[in-house]
C-alpha cells in the first residue's frame, strides 16, 4: 500500500524531514505522534503534493505508484486524501457543488462516467445524516461560517464521499470538543475497510482513544523514531516526547 | 472632452486625452487616430442577443446607432430589453436614448452592447430618471470586438423613495467604458451599483462610476469585482460624494480585483468625498492573485489546476451575480461568466 522510503524534504530551503521510512499496509490504520516541530504537518502535505514541499531524496509509493512523480490533483484521483487540519473557506462555492465537481474530476481521470444529479444527492445525504450534519449545510459555501467542530465534520464528509484508497488525517482531533470528536471519529471508523490505509496524525492520544490505530510511530526531528502497538501511544501520553526529542537531536 | 463630440464634430481633439483626469488610464485620443465615419445601416433580427431566452414586455434595438430614439416611458411593472448592436469597421455608431419610470413604476431593463467588426467606434447615451418611488433594475452585457473602441454613459436621477439597482458585465475591448452618474436625492432613495469585468488578451475594461448624495438617509452599496487575465487590463474609478448637509447616508464600496498573470494590470481609484457629518460610509479595495491554499485544498480534493481556478474566480464574481433581482437575467448572467471565464484562465 503506501510505502515510505528514506524521505528527505526540505521547506524553504530547511530540512525538516530527514530520512522517513514507513509502510502502511492495506486495510491498516497507523498514528503517527510527535512533539510540534516534528514534521507532521509537512509530512502530510508532501505526501499530498503541496508546492513548495521539496523532496531531495527517498521515495513514496501508493500501490506501487510513484506519488512524487503526480501532481496534487493526479494524486488525489490515485486515492490520496487529506483531511486538513484547517480546512479552506470558499465563499461561493456550495458544500455539494465542490465535492460534486471534485468526485467528477477524480472519475474523469479514471475515465469512469459522471455521477449523475439524483445518485450524488441520494448518497450525500446518507453520508451527512451518518455525521449528525444539517443537509442544508452543504448548500452553504463550503465551511463559511462553519465553527472548527462542523469544519472536520465536512472533512470527514468529503472523505467518505470521495472513498479514498488512503486517508492521512492531520490533526482532526485539534479544535473538536469532546462530542464532536465522537462522531468524528465513529464517522473515520465506519470508513475503515480492508482496501483503505489511514495515517492519523496528532499531538495527543486522545484522538486515538477513539480511533484505534494498528501502529502507533513516533516522529521526532524528521524521523521515525520508535514504532509500536496502540500501547504506544499511551505511554508518550504518560512520559511525553522528551526522551525522543533528544534522541533526534 | 468625449466620444460623442468627437464623433459628431468629426474632430478627434475632442477625444478625451491622458490629461483629463477622469480618462487618464483609458484615453481615447491615442487608439482613436482618425474620425471615423458614421456607420452604415444594417438590419438586425429581434429576439437574439445575451438576454434572448428571457421574456421581455418590449425589445428595442439600436443598429449601428439607429433605432426608436423616443423616450421610454414605465408606468407599470415592465422588462425591456435595449440593444446596442454594431456591425462595423472603422466606423462610428451614435446612440442615445432616456428612460422615463413614473411614480410607483417597476422597470427590468436588460441592456447589452453587441459589437461585431474590426475597430468600430461605438457610443451610447442613457438618460435615465426615475420618479418618487420608482425602481428599476439595470442589467448590463457588454460584449464588444477585441479591437472596438466602446463607450456607454448613463446619466441617472433618482426621486425621493427611488429604488436603483444595476450591475454590470463588462469583458473588454481595445477600450471599453461603462460609465454611471447618479444623482442621489437620500430621502429614503436606495441605490446598488454593481459590476464585474473580466478581460483577458489585451482587452480593456472601465467601470467608472460616480454618485452624489445631495440630501439625508439615503443608501449606496457597491460591490465591483474584476478579473484580468493575458495582457488585459481593468480600470475601476469609483466616487461617491456626500454633500453637506447629507446626514445618515449610508454608503458603502467594495472593489476586488484578481491578476491571473504577470502581465494583467488593473487600476483602481475608490474615492469618498464626504462633507456632512452625520455619515457612516466605507470603501474597501483589494488586488491580489488566488489563494494558494485554496487552490491546493481545491487540487486535494481532485479538481485539475484550469479547473480549480475557474471555480475559485467564479465563486470570486459569484457575489456579485446573485445579487441580481431578476431570475431570468441572473441566470443569464451566471452562464456566460464561466464561459468567459473559460477563455481566461488557460
Amino acid at each position: 500500500m503506501l510505502s515510505i522510503e528514506n524521505l528527505h524534504v526540505t521547506v524553504a530551503e530547511k530540512a525538516i524531514i530527514r530520512g522517513l521510512t514507513l509502510n502502511l499496509p492495506a486495510g491498516e490504520v497507523h498514528a503517527i505522534m510527535g512533539p510540534n516541530g516534528a514534521g507532521k504537518s509537512t509530512l502530510s502535505y508532501t505526501l499530498a503534493g503541496r508546492d513548495g514541499y521539496e523532496v531531495t531524496e527517498g521515495s513514496a509509493t501508493l500501490d506501487g505508484k510513484d506519488l512524487l512523480s503526480l501532481n496534487a490533483s493526479e494524486r488525489a484521483a490515485a486515492g490520496v486524501f487529506l483531511s486538513f487540519q484547517y480546512p479552506l473557506e470558499i465563499p461561493g462555492v456550495p458544500a455539494l457543488t465542490f465535492v460534486r465537481a471534485a468526485l467528477n474530476a477524480q472519475r474523469k481521470s479514471k475515465g469512469e462516467p459522471e455521477i449523475n444529479a439524483p445518485d450524488f444527492l441520494k448518497r450525500a445525504r446518507e453520508v451527512a445524516g451518518s455525521l449528525k450534519m444539517d443537509f442544508e449545510m452543504l448548500r452553504r459555501g463550503l465551511n463559511v461560517g462553519f465553527s472548527g467542530g462542523e469544519k472536520k465534520r465536512m472533512e470527514i464528509f468529503q472523505m467518505a464521499m470521495l472513498q479514498p484508497r488512503l486517508a492521512i488525517l492531520d490533526e482532526t482531533d485539534s479544535g473538536l470538543d469532546i462530542d464532536a470528536l465522537k462522531i468524528v471519529a465513529e464517522g473515520v471508523n465506519a470508513l475503515r475497510g480492508p482496501d483503505r490505509s489511514m495515517l492519523v496524525i496528532t499531538h495527543y492520544q486522545r484522538l486515538l482513544d477513539y480511533i484505534r490505530p494498528d501502529r502507533v510511530h513516533v516522529l521526532a526531528g524528521g524521523r521515525i523514531v520508535a514504532s509500536g502497538g496502540p500501547e504506544l501511544a499511551l505511554e508518550l501520553e504518560r512520559e511525553g516526547y522528551d526522551r525522543y526529542s533528544k534522541a533526534a537531536a | 472632452m468625449s466620444l460623442t463630440a468627437a464623433i459628431r464634430s468629426r474632430d478627434v481633439s475632442a477625444l478625451p486625452s491622458r490629461r483629463d483626469e477622469g480618462w487618464r488610464w483609458s484615453e481615447l485620443a491615442s487608439v482613436v487616430r482618425s474620425a471615423p465615419p458614421l456607420a452604415g445601416t444594417i438590419t438586425v433580427a429581434p429576439g437574439g442577443g445575451p438576454f434572448a431566452e428571457v421574456k421581455a414586455d418590449e425589445e428595442r434595438v439600436f443598429a449601428n446607432g439607429q433605432g426608436d430614439a423616443s423616450p421610454l416611458v414605465v408606468e407599470a411593472g415592465r422588462t425591456v430589453k435595449l440593444r446596442f448592436v454594431t456591425r462595423a469597421d472603422a466606423a462610428a455608431s451614435l446612440s442615445a436614448v432616456s428612460i422615463l419610470v413614473k411614480a410607483g413604476g417597476s422597470l427590468t431593463l436588460l441592456e447589452s452592447y453587441e459589437g461585431e467588426g474590426e475597430a468600430y467606434v461605438a457610443d451610447a447615451a442613457l438618460d435615465i430618471r426615475l420618479e418618487d418611488g420608482a425602481r428599476m433594475e439595470r442589467i448590463v452585457v457588454a460584449e464588444d470586438a477585441e479591437t472596438a473602441v466602446s463607450v456607454s454613459t448613463a446619466q441617472v436621477t433618482l426621486a425621493p423613495g427611488a429604488d436603483y439597482a444595476q450591475a454590470v458585465f463588462a469583458t473588454g475591448a481595445r477600450r471599453q467604458r461603462i460609465e454611471t452618474r447618479i444623482q442621489h436625492p437620500g430621502a429614503g432613495a436606495a441605490l446598488r451599483m454593481d459590476g464585474v469585468y473580466l478581460v483577458g488578451q489585451r482587452r480593456h475594461a472601465d467601470l467608472t462610476t460616480a454618485v452624489v448624495h445631495a440630501g439625508v438617509d439615503g443608501t449606496t452599496s457597491q460591490m465591483i469585482k474584476g478579473v484580468a487575465a493575458g495582457h488585459g487590463r481593468g480600470v475601476f474609478q469609483g466616487l461617491i460624494r456626500v454633500e453637506h448637509g447629507a446626514d445618515r447616508t449610508d454608503a458603502r464600496m467594495r472593489h476586488d480585483a484578481l491578476l491571473l498573470s504577470d502581465t494583467a494590470e488593473v487600476d483602481a481609484k475608490p474615492e469618498l468625498e464626504i462633507f456632512a457629518d452625520d455619515v457612516s460610509c466605507a470603501h474597501g479595495n483589494t488586488v491580489g492573485a488566488l489563494d494558494d491554499a485554496a487552490l491546493f485544498y481545491a487540487r486535494q480534493r481532485g479538481l485539475p489546476l484550469h479547473e480549480a481556478r475557474v471555480l475559485l474566480t467564479e465563486a470570486f464574481v459569484g457575489a456579485v451575480v446573485e445579487r441580481i433581482a431578476h431570475p431570468g437575467a441572473r441566470e443569464v448572467v451566471a452562464a456566460l461568466v464561466p464561459r468567459r471565464l473559460e477563455g481566461l484562465t488557460c
